[in-house]
């Protein structure tokens, strides 16, 4: 039976995500007064890719970007399994940290900046990811998931700073303007392509899945926040879902991009003040 | 299925032209054109691209920036030549420097005539272009199909 | 009982046979053995009392404090002689105050109250023993191959290698004694005795900046000795307690904060903690094997060590409010500061006082959970931190530097120092490895005990922890695809020391729940009474070790499969300019130019000068306003 979940969640995640990225592309052209592509086209994309020759600049560099899947995977799987969220965050940095080290494995200038540049807003986005995980233990004593949702008050109640934080960070994560400095995606140039520079083919499709897996795993922290017992709260959280996603997407488009300088100070800053004030709040009232 | 068609992703590069061209080229991403319709994006980088859109002619000083860029492509790839420029050295061909056309140096698939290209051609070049990607593809497969067969 | 006597003792045999033999050969060969024996004499201690633990009293105690006694006033008149020599007149103030406070009180007082074992031996104990066992001996066999190396390396510093492998053993001799001592006066002798032996290390190559540094950490040291001596004093005086176990037993009250506040702050001076830190960064001039052994894995522990020894006393009294602030502190900003380094040994001596922040955040919480974080913590870091410090060590003397910007040839040098060196990396940060565990039972633990300015700085802390070890590793694999130019090979003294780390980090991995459940809990639960649990689940140690696993096995997975898959090889992109060899490009004018590849260090925001001159004065100011609160109390009283 686990066996068979885990095996459904490792095929429909990335579906999912893919709808997601390719909704994404045509409610942006819609902003931008375009028509845009079909739906579908992440999904021709990675096809696409997966047909492609692979070419590479060494023969270590690709290595990196499988296992930086394979525990991206493993993260997604303890998620949607109801896992200890603090794992999840770990597991989930292991696997950033293997995709930077690409980069750096390729040294390629571009990528190599691109690697800094993502190591940058690693620690930018780290202590709120922290932060929002100790916050959902601190008000559920519990560090599973399972557990959280199926309480009886929506963590958001208590922590709305922290949720606050979270959408905040999630720009970072789903490599949204303003703070896409890494690698910015699709039509976006900055620094040629980041630690994706030096990937082609095949690689690079599983760098793109890697991403859609991300999407629906950022979201389905999102979901956390939202779902309790009670069987309608999962639509509140679904709806949720949708409005922070819109929501990442509107910034995109409404923003340009800053310095990295602005980025880290900008989220530590909020980090500190939302975070802790949220946390303190909460100790008030134990 | 061959993907290749509906996900054509664009390396633009710009030899010694008037940049007329060029604007046309980038007139095709705007909304009034916008050709991510057909899953087109411009990359810039050579290693995701699928077609070398050259716009000007080719010269003593780009030939081997062109050929690496192109030697950095991942097959099947097509090199389309927008502009008059691109096809012959257009009005420049007779500059000390320049050399000629992109087939010069590079074996050019599609020729998309004009000074400067119409957006509308541009776009139709580059549609023709993906008919010539999927040829490849095709005759790539078989290829490797025969090696491997032979290998057995 | 005499197991534990000889343990104590034969190091100190080991050392003055190491003195006085000239010929290297045989010293090596000498060194070796009594490194063999020592590590052989801790596992066999350990297994031996491991199950019930055992405190007994010498017969002869009367000789053994007077010998100690003889030692100490060797020792003052010799600080105070060199004190004097090199005008560094701030040690020979401490040593001239506080050896004849010790005389006094040891001879007028001290054997009024002598109740209580002066040996104890347990799980604690069993733990430290084995940590200065068997490290202590792996890095003392690295020595003799680095030493060897070092001084080819560095012909312009006179040769003392009898001196220096004779101070190491007397340190480890030292170390045992002050892990196994409950009599605080014998406590504070092996305490003075590390410090001064750290000054000798340090100063080893004579140069000016090493005297210097040797000075400086001999002053803040002899400082914390200070603060030491008074504590025992006061209690001696005001309790007639000589014992650490009675001293521990007594209840929390503000007046006996007044000694617990000195010992911390001895505590604080020997783990350099901020604002007592920068005599460690000093140190760090000494040769690599005294970095690993005394300033990273087995030394600055002592003062954590004790901290962990006074928990039940500071749990949520102010004094353990204050270290715990101070801990956090230390954590959080040596970790923003290791970023702008891009020296290796500064990084690792930055990154070693973080955790030694750590530690003593997590042990001065005083809760079970936190306590529990502390002591692994402890086994963790000092397992990884050594392998780190040998592996620098070895690579210095490979290629020529230790700055982390030319460690990308490491690859084509020497394949296996690098991935020695990526295991240590990934020891000390990544998810499944041990540094993390601990990290993760520490977040819990002040979470649970709402310390939430603490997990603030944690979260910050970590990730900056994650920027400077990220960078580290990527320059270390940026050159794997190249074919090794030349073959370097190194010492089989200095490397198999290092495999044998590498080998525990790993194992220590798989190990802790073992370790856990036989050391920890046991020590745990008799300490807060009750039975204890262990705060991961056993559903997380599977996840956990599932992951290690997978971390382990991939990269041969995928070595077998790549292997036929063989691929178009095309230039770096660079615009299209890149030169051919990846290594240049055709820059303007024609010229072709090198491509240099740099990490980011962000001096404007992490340099050093200012964040360290805020950091420490903060650290100050909270020990002074606690100290002054403290006394306020107590006159109050
Ligand atoms: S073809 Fe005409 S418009 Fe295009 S680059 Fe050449 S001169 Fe300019």
């Amino acid at each position: 039976m686990i066996a068979l979940e885990i095996l459904a969640i490792i095929i429909l995640t990335p579906l999912v995500g893919g709808l997601l990225t390719g909704a994404d592309r045509v409610i942006s052209a819609r902003m931008q007064g375009r028509k845009g592509p079909p739906v579908l086209q992440p999904f021709y994309d990675v096809f696409k890719l997966f047909q492609k020759e692979s070419i590479e600049v060494n023969t270590m560099h690709r290595f990196y970007v499988y296992i930086s899947i394979i525990f991206v995977i493993f993260t997604v799987i303890i998620v949607l399994l109801g896992g200890d969220v603090l794992l999840a965050v770990f597991a989930l940095t292991l696997g950033s940290i293997f995709f930077v080290l690409g980069g750096y494995a390729s040294n390629s200038p571009y990528s190599l900046i691109g690697s800094e540049r993502e190591l940058l807003q690693m620690m930018s986005y780290e202590p709120m990811l922290l932060l929002a995980s100790l916050g959902l233990y601190y008000v559920n004593n519990s560090f599973y998931i399972k557990d959280i949702i199926s309480g009886d008050t929506p963590a958001i109640l208590f922590l709305p700073g922290i949720f606050a934080g979270f959408v905040f960070i999630l720009t970072f994560k789903l490599r949204k303007s303003p703070v896409d400095l890494s690698m910015s995606h699709h039509g976006h140039q900055e620094i040629v392509k980041g630690i994706t520079t030096e990937y082609s083919g095949k690689d690079l499709a599983i760098i793109e899945i890697t991403h859609w897996y991300e999407t629906v795993l950022v979201l389905a922290f999102v979901y956390i926040f939202f779902a309790v017992k009670d069987p309608v709260s999962h639509v509140w959280a679904v709806l949720a879902c949708v409005v922070v996603y819109f929501l990442e997407i509107l910034v995109d488009n409404g923003s340009a991009r800053v310095k990295w300088q602005l980025a880290l100070k900008s989220s530590w800053i909020v980090t500190g003040i939302v975070g802790a004030v949220n946390l303190v709040v909460i100790s008030l009232f134990r | 299925m061959n993907f290749i068609k509906k996900s054509p992703w664009i390396l633009h590069y710009d030899g010694s032209s008037c940049n007329g061209c060029d604007i046309e080229v980038l007139a095709c991403l705007t909304p009034l054109y916008d050709v991510e319709r057909f899953g087109v994006i411009n990359t810039g980088n050579p290693k995701h691209a699928d077609i070398l859109l050259i716009t000007g002619s080719v010269n003593e000083q780009n030939i081997p920036v062109v050929k690496q860029l192109y030697e950095q492509m991942a097959e099947p790839r097509v090199v389309v030549a927008v502009g008059i420029c691109a096809a012959t050295g257009g009005i420049f061909s007779e500059c000390y420097n320049v050399v000629g056309g992109a087939d010069k140096v590079l074996p050019v698939d599609v020729y998309v005539p004009g000074c400067a290209a119409r957006p509308e051609a541009v776009i139709d070049g580059v549609m023709r272009a993906l008919a010539i990607l999927e040829e490849k593809q095709k005759t790539a497969r078989c290829k490797k199909g025969t090696q491997e067969g032979a290998g057995v | 009982m005499s197991w534990i006597a000889a343990l104590i003792l034969f190091p100190a045999l080991a050392s003055v046979l190491l003195f006085v033999i000239r010929k290297d050969r045989l010293r090596n060969a000498v060194c070796w053995g009594s490194s063999l024996i020592t590590a052989a004499l801790s596992v066999w201690v350990t297994y031996r009392y491991f199950g019930m633990g055992v405190s007994f009293s010498f017969p002869g105690e009367g000789a053994i404090d007077s010998f100690m006694m003889a030692v100490e006033v060797l020792a003052a008149a010799y600080i105070i002689f060199v004190g004097i020599k090199n005008k560094k007149y701030l040690i020979c103030l401490f040593a001239a105050i506080q050896t004849p406070l010790m005389l006094w009180f040891e001879l007028t007082r001290a054997h009024e109250s002598g109740a209580a074992a002066g040996i104890v031996f347990d799980k604690l104990s069993a733990i430290m023993v084995l940590v200065i066992g068997v490290i202590g001996s792996l890095i003392c066999i690295y020595a003799v191959g680095y030493m060897r190396g070092y001084h080819i390396h560095h012909e312009d510093y006179k040769e003392r290698k009898a001196f220096f492998f004779s101070i190491l053993f007397v340190f480890l001799s030292a170390m045992f004694g002050l892990v196994l001592s409950n009599k605080l006066t014998w406590l504070h002798f092996c305490w003075e005795l590390t410090t001064l032996c750290s000054f000798f290390l340090i100063g080893y190559t004579q140069t000016p900046q090493a005297k210097n540094n040797a000075f400086r950490a001999l002053a803040i040291n002899l400082g914390g000795g200070l603060a030491f001596a008074a504590g025992i004093v006061f209690l001696g005086l005001r309790f007639n307690i000589s014992a650490l176990s009675e001293f521990i037993a007594m209840k929390p009250e503000t007046v006996v904060l007044v000694p617990v506040i000195l010992l911390c702050i001895a505590a604080l001076t020997k783990s350099a903690q901020l604002p007592f830190s920068s005599w460690l960064l000093g140190a760090m001039v000494a040769p690599t094997p005294t970095s690993a052994l005394l300033h990273s894995s087995t030394m600055v522990k002592a003062g954590v060590y004790l901290v962990i020894r006074l928990t039940p006393l500071l749990g949520s009294s102010a004094a353990g409010k204050t270290v715990t602030l101070i801990g956090g502190i230390t954590f959080l900003a040596t970790s923003l500061l290791a970023i702008s380094q891009s020296d290796a040994k500064k990084i690792l001596a930055y990154s070693t006082i973080a955790n030694l922040g750590l530690i003593v955040t997590c042990a001065s919480v005083g809760t079970q959970e936190a306590l529990w974080a502390a002591i692994l913590l402890l086994i963790f870091h000092a397992i990884s931190k050594s392998l780190l410090f040998l592996a620098v060590g070895s690579i210095e003397h490979q290629i020529g530097s230790r700055n982390v910007e030319d460690m990308d040839i490491l690859m084509r040098v020497s394949r296996k120092l690098s991935i020695y060196m990526l295991i240590g990396i990934a020891g000390m940060f990544l998810a499944p490895f041990g540094m993390l565990i601990s990290k993760w039972a520490a977040m819990k633990a002040f979470i649970d005990s709402d310390n939430i300015l603490i997990i603030i700085m944690l979260v910050y802390g970590s990730s900056a922890t994650l920027f400077y070890w990220t960078k580290w590793m990527g320059k270390l694999i940026s050159n794997a695809n190249r074919k090794a130019e030349g073959h370097h090979t190194f010492h089989i003294t200095e490397e198999v020391p290092i495999f044998v780390q590498a080998a525990l980090t790993v194992a220590a991995c798989f190990c802790f729940p073992v370790v856990s459940r036989y050391a920890i809990m046991p020590y745990l639960s008799g300490l807060f009474g009750g039975s204890a649990a262990m705060p991961i689940g056993t559903n997380d140690v599977n996840i956990m070790l599932i992951m290690l696993s997978m971390l382990l096995l991939l990269p041969l997975g995928f070595f077998s499969i790549y292997k036929n898959d063989h691929r178009r090889i095309v230039p770096v992109y660079m615009g299209g300019e890149n030169a051919g060899d990846n290594k240049a490009f055709n820059g303007a004018l024609g010229k072709t130019r090198k491509l240099e590849l740099r990490n980011w260090y962000m001096e404007k925001y992490f340099g050093s000068a200012k964040l360290t001159y805020w950091s420490d004065t903060l650290c100050a100011a909270i020990l002074c306003v606690s100290v002054i609160m403290l006394v306020l109390g107590v006159m109050g009283l």
